[in-house]
């Protein structure tokens, strides 16, 4: 079973080609991680997947159905996305924000039903964003910010979730904290999660299914502990490194080589 | 923000323009009464007062009204399209533009008559607006608020400096120019207003529509894909709505600044981010303050008149400043 679906997907911003003809599927109930260095293409990947960007040729499908026969609705009430950094207008508070992702399942003639009421409600105590509902947006902490818009994609109420960076800028309790609530919704409700992640040793302990883009492609995929050792971390990032095994998950840990001080024994 | 806070400040908004525009109606250079006034609606008698009151003042409140929710209206529209909070008619030559156009019919081609001149406002606002867009979206990161407010400046200057050049050209078409480029309600028929309105309605009706487009977009064009939003077709929609209104506003009283930039801060500050609220909050408010300017301009140099345009600005900027100064101690 597939969540989304590539077909032969060519991907371009303006004349330069970023991917070409890719054939990739997203795994159902997953969660899949894109890894992979700066300008490798997996931020054009997701866009594409996200349907933020138009593929110049080829064909994505979502929940099996083509992305152009659907409506831009429909499609916002299957997938849910997150784009890196978003920015609310000065002054929005969590519950107006959150609200917003209630607009796929509206229409002119029902503007706002007890459905919305209560996936506004379930969306703001999963994120525990109850208490913050009536403060601005652009107020809050880093991973608070973070949470809103989690809620918000979340009152989407939709099988299937993408992120883009959800930790990036965010502290390591809070990077936790994320991924932990993605986790859970993953867990408990099945929802396919994608994002991109830069912590290689964070994507392997969530990822049930990790994607490695390198140079225009899809380098290699697969579960975290079949495909990640020190050569793939060479190959698609360039490093040198270590890979073991987490002592607290068993998932692989790379430990990058470099220069550094050596810790003072005894 | 409460819905029934948001009721009571529209219905404030509304009483105030009802009684600004009644105060617009009695108060000026010929004493007239409240009685008189009535007495013009039942017993017209053809008296200098009856004859004000019912020719020149009622006209002279009705555009007030209009053209400045106009105004404002086109001004919100503008600040969350263009995610820039320096927006409006004025500052990105939209005005400018509508005002080269009319000037040019005039002058030029000689074409006169209430809806030749609309829909070349209209002709004017849209060429602004467009160039605008491409001059804004010129080099690598495209589209940016910044380059587009210094794209809309240069424009706006393009414009009026080619309007000026057309009027040194033609001398004898300068007074009926100049004269409606001075940007006034004043003497303006109503006959003009009529002609227009059914624009602006559809204007104001339809930017009531995709209030809740303008919500979802002002999060940014990737969250509002990501939410169904049609990006195209919404923005396609308000800039159409921005040239009826603008260029509708223009057509009738040439351009008038402020309005456009300084309401839908004040809307903004009391009602909220809603654009549901925001945009008949805006309209009603806007047309309070070129109500009250468009009094006070009547009285600063009595006999004579300050441009309405001047004391929107006097009136308005010190809001304005107060509430950008609010908003900086919450911080």
């Amino acid at each position: 079973m597939s969540a989304i679906i590539m077909d032969s997907v060519t991907l371009r911003y303006g004349k330069e080609s970023i991917i070409e003809e890719l054939d990739w599927t997203v795994p159902e109930g997953k969660i899949t991680v894109l890894i992979g260095g700066n300008g490798c293409g997996k931020s054009t990947l997701f866009r594409s997947a996200a349907r933020l960007l138009k593929p110049s040729s080829g064909h994505v499908l979502l929940d099996n159905i083509l992305l152009e026969k659907m409506s831009t609705k429909e499609a916002a009430r299957k997938m849910a996305i997150l784009p890196q950094s978003p920015a609310a207008p000065e002054g929005l508070t969590v519950l107006q924000l959150v609200k917003q992702g209630r607009y796929p399942h509206q229409t002119w003639l029902k503007q706002w039903s007890e459905d919305d009421e209560q996936a506004v409600q379930k969306a703001l105590r999963a994120t525990s964003m109850l208490e913050l509902s009536g403060h601005p947006v652009d107020e809050l902490s880093g991973g608070q910010r973070q949470r809103a818009w989690i809620a918000m994609t979340l009152a989407q109420n939709t099988d299937i979730l993408l992120l883009d960076e959800p930790t990036t800028y965010l502290d390591m309790t809070h990077q936790i904290e994320i991924l932990d609530l993605l986790f859970e919704l993953n867990e408990q409700e099945g929802r396919t999660i994608v994002m991109v992640l830069h912590d290689l040793n964070l994507a392997c302990r969530y990822a049930h299914h990790i994607v490695a883009v390198k140079d225009k492609t899809v380098y290699a995929e697969g579960a975290p502990e079949h495909i990640v050792d020190a050569d793939l971390v060479k190959h698609v990032f360039g490093l040198d490194c270590l890979i073991d095994r987490d002592p607290l998950y068993g998932t692989p840990l790379c430990i990058p080589f470099g220069k550094g001080r050596r810790a003072v024994t005894g | 923000m409460t819905i029934g806070k948001s009721v009571t400040l529209l219905l404030i908004g509304t009483a105030v323009v009802v009684v600004l525009m009644a105060a617009s109606v009695v108060y000026g250079y010929t004493d007239t009464t409240w009685k008189g006034v009535y007495d013009s609606f039942t017993a017209f008698n053809g008296s200098n007062e009856h004859l004000v009151i019912q020719t020149v003042r009622i006209p002279r409140a009705l555009i007030a009204a209009c053209v400045g929710a106009s105004l404002a209206m086109a001004g919100v529209i503008m600040q969350t399209l263009m995610k820039n909070p320096l927006a409006s008619p004025d500052i990105l030559g939209i005005n400018s533009g509508a005002g080269f156009f009319v000037v040019l019919g005039l002058v030029m081609f000689g074409i006169s008559g209430n809806q030749s001149i609309t829909w070349l406002a209209f002709i004017g606002a849209g060429v602004a607006q467009l160039l605008v867009f491409v001059l804004g979206s010129a080099g690598r990161e495209g589209l940016t608020p910044m380059k587009m407010t210094l794209a809309g400046a240069a424009i706006g200057a393009m414009f009026s400096s080619m309007t000026q050049g057309f009027l040194v050209f033609n001398e004898a078409m300068l007074d009926q120019a100049l004269f409606w480029l001075a940007g006034s309600v004043e003497g303006r028929s109503l006959d003009l207003l009529l002609s227009v309105l059914p624009y602006l309605t559809v204007g104001v009706f339809g930017a009531l529509l995709i209030a809740g487009k303008l919500n979802v977009l002002s999060m940014g064009e990737d969250i509002a894909r990501g939410l169904g939003l049609h990006i195209g077709f919404t923005k396609i929609v308000a800039s159409i709505l921005i040239v009826l209104l603008a260029g509708g506003a223009v057509a009738v009283a040439g351009p008038i600044g402020f309005i456009g930039i300084i309401i839908p801060h004040i809307a903004r500050s009391w009602i909220g981010l809603d654009h549901r609220w925001l945009l008949p909050f805006s309209g009603l408010l806007g047309a309070a303050l070129l109500l009250v300017s468009d009094i006070a301009a009547r009285y600063m140099i009595m006999p004579q008149e300050v441009p309405v345009g001047v004391m929107t600005a006097v009136i308005g900027v010190p809001f304005f400043i107060h509430i950008a100064r609010k908003g900086e101690k919450s911080r």
